[in-house]
């Protein structure tokens, strides 16, 4: 599904960031990508959703080497990708509904769909009653679990969540991998970038361990030796 | 199609309505550039009635020959009157003069006496002559050459013409005139140019502060349209709102103005914005939806090409 050809990211002219990447993930795989900070993970799924170019090399989502994509082919890739960041970023002038909701308008989806889908979403991540409440007014936890909303909103082909639990309490995290777990067991790959141990030994799939700008390891069970 | 401008709209009054201080910041600025704006329209009217007043006092006046014939005369007028730069050609007969020269030496005695022993009308007729421009004098004044009166048999009928006397002053007032009409335009200029990047810089800060929300959006999939549309929308909003808030703060103050400035003025500038009310409001509206759409479209452009 996703191929890093050779990949390479330099900033500044000499700062590497990613050396040479070569990496498949398939259809249904549930990928984590571990490392210590600064160990190139973010910048690795940045390259996925063209948030940054490769300095060399090329990164295919299926046939598309999505670097040579169009404007408009960029966006449409984007929206069969479903993505949740360690600080949320959620719209934060836009309550839970809206926030879901810009997401469906974004593919076009009806004012009925919405009305229809945007209850059950969320309460399927059980945020049903924060539904007209504004980011601020949430938990670190309820932003994560209304983001992973956001994300799965459109039914994704992939995941991408970039560090999701690093600001959260061990409680909100299990549950946020466990409905992760979930997500992947669906069908939808999902990729999740993380240094915490613990999750990863929750989770016993493929781990791709990164460090400084290089994958040092790729097993198929990995457990959270850092 | 229909649903996307839509959810467009309401999502720029939304955006606006959410924004709070940061919106109402813009909407300030916006009504500072439009306050600005209707300034200098209204400076812009009182310096051409001002320069129309001038203008008005100038004129060329032909004195012909006491008893040359008003047939003669008129020949002349009719071919004054075709002339382009022309605007308006008054016949004063000789009698008409005479009464007016009384008039005006109504407590000259002596004068008045002389003009008793003389016991004829020593004046003659004569033609005033107002052109469409200031600058145009010169012209009528060469139609008045010998050369040019003999082909229409008005030669030797003019006693004299009173652009030779006034030439100075007129070209004079004339590069006045032409400097004033180049300064105000200049000075309009240089304003309106400073108060749109006043108003670009805080529309611009007020989309940066929403810099990082843009880039999310673009994430999830949103269109450039879907994301630039709302934020077209609220800064059209800032003008529309501002244009109104502006039009509003001229009503007392042209009516301030007019009741205590007026004499200064020259113009009674309270009835000149209400006469004009809804050309300046027209040209404020969209100076201000303009102003607020370019800016928003310019300043989110950096963002949107992530």
């Amino acid at each position: 599904m996703i191929y890093f050809n050779n990949v390479t990211k330099i900033y500044n002219g000499d700062l590497v960031v990613l050396d040479d990447i070569n990496l498949t993930i398939g259809a249904g795989e549930f990928v984590s990508v571990v490392g210590h900070s600064g160990a190139g993970k973010t910048t690795l799924v940045k390259m996925i959703l063209a948030d940054d170019h490769p300095t060399a090399g090329t990164v295919f989502f299926e046939s598309n080497d999505i670097h040579k994509l169009r404007n408009m082919d960029l966006t449409n890739l984007r929206r069969r990708i479903g993505v949740v960041f360690q600080d949320f970023r959620l719209l934060s002038n836009k309550t839970a509904y809206e926030n879901i909701a810009f997401a469906m308008e974004a593919v076009g989806k009806t004012d009925e769909e919405i009305a229809s889908d945007v209850p059950h979403v969320l309460e399927l991540v059980d945020l049903s009653h924060r539904i007209f409440h504004f980011p601020h007014q949430m938990s670190g936890g309820e932003k994560q679990r209304l983001a992973i909303a956001r994300a799965i909103i459109n039914q994704p082909e992939l995941i991408i969540a970039d560090e999701p639990t690093g600001n959260l309490d061990p409680v909100n995290t299990r549950e946020v991998v466990q409905i992760l777990k979930k997500i992947n067991d669906l069908g939808t790959t999902v990729i999740l970038t993380t240094h915490n141990p613990r999750v990863i030994d929750f989770l016993g799939r493929r781990v791709v361990t990164m460090d400084k700008g290089k994958v040092v390891r790729d097993d198929r069970e990995g457990k959270g030796i850092m | 199609m229909l649903i996307g401008l839509k959810r467009i709209i309401r999502g720029g009054f939304i955006n606006f309505w959410r924004s709070g201080t940061v919106a109402w910041a813009a909407v300030l600025v916006v009504t500072i550039t439009l306050s600005v704006l209707t300034f200098l329209i209204l400076l812009q009217s009182v310096l051409h009635f001002s320069l129309d007043q001038i203008k008005d006092k100038v004129d060329v006046t032909i004195y012909f020959y006491p008893g040359v014939s008003a047939e003669k005369i008129n020949v002349l007028q009719q071919s004054l009157e075709r002339l382009p730069e022309a605007e308006n050609v008054a016949y004063t007969s000789a009698e008409e003069a005479l009464r007016i020269f009384k008039e005006r030496h109504a407590n000259d005695y002596s004068t008045l006496e002389a003009l008793e022993e003389i016991g004829e009308n020593p004046l003659g007729a004569s033609l005033n002559v107002k052109a469409k421009e200031v600058s145009q004098y010169e012209t009528i004044a060469n139609f008045l050459k010998e050369d040019n009166l003999l082909s229409i048999g008005s030669d030797n009928i003019i006693e004299k013409v009173n652009y030779y006397q006034n030439k100075l002053a007129i070209d004079r007032l004339n590069s006045i005139i032409t400097g004033a009409q180049r300064l105000g335009f200049l000075i309009t200029l240089i304003l309106a140019i400073i108060a749109a990047i006043i108003t670009f810089n805080t529309i611009r800060l007020t989309i940066y502060i929403s810099r990082e929300e843009i880039g999310v959006m673009r994430l999830v999939g949103a269109s450039k349209m879907g994301v630039r549309g709302p934020f077209l929308i609220e800064g059209a909003i800032y003008g529309v709102i501002a244009a109104v808030v502006t039009m509003l703060i001229y009503l007392p103050l042209t009516f301030w103005l007019s009741r205590n400035m007026k004499d200064f003025l020259g113009l009674d500038i309270w009835s000149y914005y209400l006469s004009n009310f809804f050309q300046i409001f027209t040209i404020i509206l969209s100076g201000g939806i303009i102003l607020g759409m370019i800016s928003s479209f310019l300043a989110i452009r950096k963002y949107l090409n992530k």
